[in-house]
C-alpha cells in the first residue's frame, strides 16, 4: 500500500466559465513511506495544484487522490492533517497569535491533542528548529527577524507530527545562511523522525540536496519521475521542463562538451574530484 | 478569448458597439437618471415604452440577450418574492377575484405585482447596460470627474479616487491571499462555518487577523512605492487617459431628456 | 555622484525597540557606474537604499545627491525624481489597475502633459520588453513580469540613478534572469547609474564596485574579483560564493593551476 497515490487526477480552475485553466492533466504517482520526494516545474506547471490535492485542500475535478489507501474525499480533514503536514510558500503571512507559543499549538489543538501533551508538542517543535523555548515561547511571533518567522511557521505544522511533510518553497527570499540553516533543520527532522518528504522548489540546490527522487512537471503534465541523478545527467529534459539552468548545471553541461566525464557529479566536492581524475588521466596517457 | 482576459473584474464584456463607445460620464449620468425615471412614471403604458427604450439600449450595445438575461439570476428570487407579496398580499382595489383569510387576489393586487416586479428588473437591467459595456477602470475615471464639482465643497476628490482606484487593483489579489491563507489554516486543522455564531466568529480570526497584519504592511510598502514616485496628494497632478465629451455624448444625453420629457407628458 | 558621509540610522531612537541599523556609512557612488550593494538578511542595506532617495532621512550625517541634501526639504521630490527606487515585493508597488496606468503614475505626479506622459511609457515598455501587456491589469503578471512594469514605472520618470532593492529575491529563476538582463541594458545601453542590492552573488559578477555590509557597517569595498577572493571573510558575513568560484577554489588548494577567482563557467572552461 502506497502511502499516497494519485491515480489520473486532473485539476481544472474556474471549470466552465471563459477563465478555465488545465492545471493538472491525468497525472500518476504514488509516494511510499520514507521517500525524499523533489517537485520541479516552472511557475504554472502546476506545482502548488499538486500539493493542495495531496494534502486534501481541493480535491480533483478527475481521477482519485489516496491517502492510505483512503480515497482522499473520505478523510476528515482533522484525521489528514494528522498525516499530511503542508507548508505553504511564505508561510509567515499565515500568524496570527499573540504568543509563538499559541501560533504552534493552533495546529495540535485542532487535532485534538490533549492540554497536557501540547506542551511537548510545542517544545520539540521549536527545538527541531533551532529555536530556545523559553526564550521566544512568549514573544509575539510578528516581532520576530525574517528568518526566525519562516522557522517558527515552519514549526508550527512539526508540531502535529505529520507522517508526510511537503514544502512549497521553504527558503524562498532567505539569505544564503538562512537557507542553509532552514534546508539542515529539515534534514535533521526528517532524518530523525523516519519521515517522508515532498519539497516543491525552482532551486536546484535546495532539493539535490535534500531529495533522492524527483518528478519534473510540465504544463501539468509529467515529463519525468525518477532518481535525482538521473534527470540530472539528461540535460535535454531539464530544459524541456523550461528550469533556467542554475550556473551548476550550466557548467557541467560546458565542461561535458570539454571532454569531461562529469555526469551525474552535482556537488562542488564531486565535480572537483571528478575534474581532477581526468586531468590525471589526460596526463598519464600523455606519459 | 484572450481579450476577455485583459479587463479587470466587474461585469464588463468588450465590444465595439455605439454604447461602448460612449465615454463613461454620459452613461453613468444616464443610468442615474433612468433609475429615478422609472419611480416618476406612471404604472401604465409608459412602462412599454421604457422597456422599448431597454430594448434599444441592448440593440446598441451589440453584446447577446443572454447577458442581460444572466444578469437578473441573482435577483431572481426577489423578483418573484416582489410579484407574490403584491399578488396576494398587497394593496386592495378595483374588483376582487378570490379572498381567503389574508390572501386576496385583486384588479389592483395583479396590477401592482406586475409593475413593481417590471420596476426591479428594468432597474438591473439598465445597471446591466452600464456595467456590461463601461470597464472598471473607465468607471472609476468617471466617477472622479463627476465628482470634482465637490471639491468646491471640501470633499476630497482626488484622494477618494485614489482610494477606489488602489482598492479594485487589489480586489484580485486580496481575494487570492484570502484563498491562501484558508488553505493554510485549513492545514492546520482549522475549521469554518461550524457551531454557533460566536464560534464561528472566532473561527475566522485566523484568517482575518493575517489579511489585516498583511494589508497594513502592503499599504506601508504601497505609501513607500508612491512617495518614492513623487506621489504628493493631487496638486500639481496631470492625468494620462483623457476622456472626451464630444457631440455623440451631447445628443445620446439629449435624446434620454427628450424621451423621458414625452413620456411624462402624454404619460 | 551620490555622497554619503558618515550616515548613520537607528530606527526608533530613544524607545526600548531601538535599533541601530546603519553606522557610520562612509562612500562615493560615480556616475554612470555599475554598482552593488551585497550583505544578508539585517546588514542594513534595505534600509541604506531608503536613505538613498529621501524616504528616510538620517538619524545623523548626510546623503547628497548631484549636490542636493536629502534632508533639504525643497530639493527632495527633484532627489527624488532623479533617484529612482524599485523595491523587492513586485505586488506592493503597482498601483495602477493596468499597465500603462501604472507606468503613467510617475509622470502625472511630475505633472507632465498627456502626449509626453504616453511618449514615456512606450520608450519604458519598450526598454522592459513589456509591450503587449500594456493593457492588462496587474493581477493577470507573473512576479518577473510585475517587476518590469515597476521597473518601467521608474525609467518613465527618467532618473539618472536607478536603486534596486533586492529585485530577484521574490520571483523564480526564469523571472531573475529577467530582471538581471534588463538592469544590465539599462546600464550598458540607457548608460543609467544602477545601484543593485542583493544576496546572490551570480547577480554582481559584472559591477564594476561592490560594497559589502555586515551588521549596518562597511566591511569591504573593491571589485568583484576583489571581494570573491575573500571566501572565509564573505562566509563571516553571511554572503556565499558563486558555484563556479568555490569550485575554482577548490581546484586552486589542490595544486591546480588556475587563477582565482574565477567568476562564470566559461571562464573556468578556458582553464581546463
Amino acid at each position: 500500500m502506497a502511502l499516497i497515490s494519485l491515480k489520473s487526477v486532473s485539476y481544472t480552475y474556474l471549470k466552465d466559465t471563459p477563465l478555465e485553466k488545465e492545471a493538472l492533466l491525468n497525472v500518476s504517482l504514488n509516494v511510499e513511506h520514507g521517500e525524499r520526494i523533489g517537485i520541479l516545474g516552472k511557475t504554472g506547471s502546476g506545482k502548488s495544484t499538486l500539493i493542495q490535492l495531496i494534502g486534501g485542500l481541493i480535491y480533483p475535478t478527475s481521477g482519485e487522490v489516496y491517502v492510505k489507501d483512503k480515497e482522499i474525499r473520505k478523510w476528515n480533514s482533522k484525521e489528514l492533517c494528522k498525516i499530511v503536514g503542508v507548508v505553504f510558500q511564505y508561510p509567515e503571512y499565515q500568524f496570527f497569535a499573540e504568543t509563538v507559543f499559541e501560533e504552534v499549538a493552533f495546529g495540535p489543538k485542532n487535532i485534538g491533542i490533549s492540554e497536557e501533551k501540547i506542551e511537548d508538542c510545542v517544545k520539540s517543535a521549536l527545538i527541531s528548529v533551532g529555536l530556545s523555548y523559553e526564550e521566544i515561547k512568549d514573544r509575539s511571533p510578528f516581532h520576530l527577524s525574517g528568518g526566525e518567522k519562516r522557522r517558527l511557521a515552519i514549526a508550527s505544522i512539526l508540531a502535529m507530527d505529520p507522517e508526510v511533510l511537503i514544502l512549497d518553497e521553504p527558503t524562498a527570499n532567505l539569505d544564503p545562511r538562512g537557507k542553509l540553516q532552514i534546508m539542515n533543520y529539515i534534514d535533521r527532522w526528517v532524518d530523525k523522525k523516519q519521515k517522508t518528504l515532498i519539497i516543491v522548489s525552482h532551486d536546484l540546490d535546495e532539493v539535490m540536496r535534500l531529495v533522492r527522487r524527483v518528478i519534473v512537471l510540465k504544463a501539468g503534465e509529467i515529463i519525468f519521475d525518477g532518481p535525482s541523478e538521473r534527470l540530472f545527467m539528461s540535460y535535454d529534459k531539464l530544459e524541456e521542463a523550461e528550469l533556467d539552468l542554475p550556473e551548476i548545471v550550466r557548467l557541467v553541461k560546458i565542461l561535458q562538451e570539454k571532454g569531461y566525464p562529469i555526469e551525474g557529479a552535482f556537488t562542488v566536492q564531486e565535480i572537483v574530484e571528478r575534474i581532477l581524475a581526468y586531468k590525471g588521466y589526460k596526463s598519464l596517457w600523455k606519459c | 478569448m484572450e481579450v476577455l482576459k485583459t479587463f479587470p473584474i466587474g461585469q464588463y464584456i468588450p465590444a465595439n458597439s455605439i454604447l461602448h463607445g460612449l465615454d463613461a460620464k454620459a452613461k453613468i449620468i444616464a443610468s442615474f437618471w433612468l433609475i429615478v425615471f422609472i419611480f416618476l412614471i406612471r404604472l401604465n403604458l409608459s412602462y412599454l415604452f421604457f422597456f422599448l427604450l431597454i430594448m434599444l439600449g441592448i440593440f446598441l450595445s451589440s453584446l447577446p440577450l443572454k447577458y442581460f438575461l444572466r444578469s437578473l439570476k441573482p435577483v431572481y428570487f426577489l423578483v418573484l418574492f416582489t410579484f407574490i407579496i403584491h399578488f396576494f398580499f398587497g394593496e386592495e382595489g378595483g374588483r376582487v377575484f378570490w379572498r381567503f383569510g389574508i390572501i386576496h387576489i385583486t384588479e389592483l393586487g395583479i396590477k401592482m405585482a406586475i409593475f413593481m416586479s417590471l420596476r426591479l428588473i428594468f432597474i438591473v437591467m439598465i445597471t446591466s447596460l452600464l456595467t456590461l459595456t463601461t470597464s472598471v477602470l473607465e468607471l472609476a475615471q468617471a466617477l472622479e470627474d463627476l465628482l470634482k464639482p465637490l471639491k468646491y465643497f471640501k470633499f476630497p476628490v482626488h484622494e477618494f479616487s485614489m482610494m477606489m482606484t488602489i482598492a479594485i487593483r487589489f480586489v484580485p489579489t486580496l481575494l487570492d491571499e484570502t484563498d491562501k491563507i484558508i488553505k493554510a489554516q485549513k492545514a492546520r486543522g482549522a475549521e469554518f462555518g461550524k457551531g454557533n455564531i460566536v464560534n464561528q466568529a472566532k473561527s475566522l480570526l485566523p484568517v482575518i487577523i493575517p489579511l489585516f497584519v498583511n494589508a497594513f504592511r502592503r499599504a506601508n510598502e504601497l505609501a513607500e512605492a508612491m512617495e518614492s514616485r513623487c506621489y504628493r496628494g493631487g496638486e500639481g497632478r496631470t492625468r494620462y487617459r483623457r476622456t472626451y465629451w464630444t457631440l455623440k455624448e451631447t445628443s445620446f444625453i439629449f435624446f434620454i431628456g427628450i424621451y423621458s420629457a414625452l413620456l411624462l407628458i402624454f404619460f | 555622484m551620490i555622497k554619503v558621509e558618515n550616515l548613520s540610522y537607528i530606527y526608533q531612537p530613544g524607545t526600548s525597540q531601538e535599533k541601530v541599523a546603519l553606522k557610520n556609512i562612509n562612500l562615493e557612488i560615480p556616475s554612470p557606474s555599475f554598482f552593488c550593494i551585497v550583505g544578508a538578511n539585517g546588514s542594513g542595506k534595505s534600509t541604506f537604499a531608503r536613505l538613498l532617495n529621501g524616504l528616510y532621512t538620517p538619524t545623523s550625517g548626510d546623503v547628497i545627491v548631484d549636490g542636493m541634501n536629502t534632508k533639504d526639504e525643497k530639493r527632495i521630490w527633484e532627489i527624488r525624481k532623479n533617484v529612482g527606487l524599485v523595491f523587492q515585493n513586485p505586488d506592493n508597488q503597482i498601483i495602477g489597475m493596468t499597465v500603462e496606468e501604472d507606468i503613467a503614475f510617475g509622470c502625472e505626479n511630475l505633472g507632465l502633459p498627456p502626449e509626453e506622459i504616453e511618449e514615456r511609457i512606450n520608450f519604458a515598455l519598450k526598454a522592459v520588453g513589456m509591450e503587449e501587456y500594456r493593457k492588462y491589469p496587474p493581477y493577470l503578471l507573473s512576479g518577473g513580469q510585475k517587476q518590469r512594469v515597476a521597473i518601467a514605472g521608474i525609467l518613465a520618470m527618467m532618473p539618472k540613478y536607478i536603486v534596486l532593492d533586492e529585485p530577484t529575491t521574490m520571483l523564480d529563476p526564469k523571472g531573475r534572469k529577467e530582471i538581471i538582463n534588463i538592469i544590465r541594458r539599462l546600464y550598458e545601453e540607457e548608460k543609467k547609474t544602477i545601484i543593485l542590492i542583493t544576496h546572490h552573488m551570480e547577480e554582481v559578477i559584472w559591477a564594476e564596485k561592490i560594497v559589502v555590509f555586515f551588521n549596518g557597517e562597511i566591511v569591504d569595498l573593491g571589485t568583484p574579483r576583489e571581494i570573491f577572493s575573500k571566501d572565509e571573510k564573505l562566509n563571516e558575513w553571511g554572503l556565499n560564493l558563486p558555484i563556479t568560484t568555490r569550485i575554482s577554489k577548490c581546484l586552486l588548494e589542490r595544486g591546480f593551476n588556475i587563477p582565482h577567482p574565477i567568476l562564470t563557467p566559461e571562464e573556468l572552461s578556458l582553464w581546463l
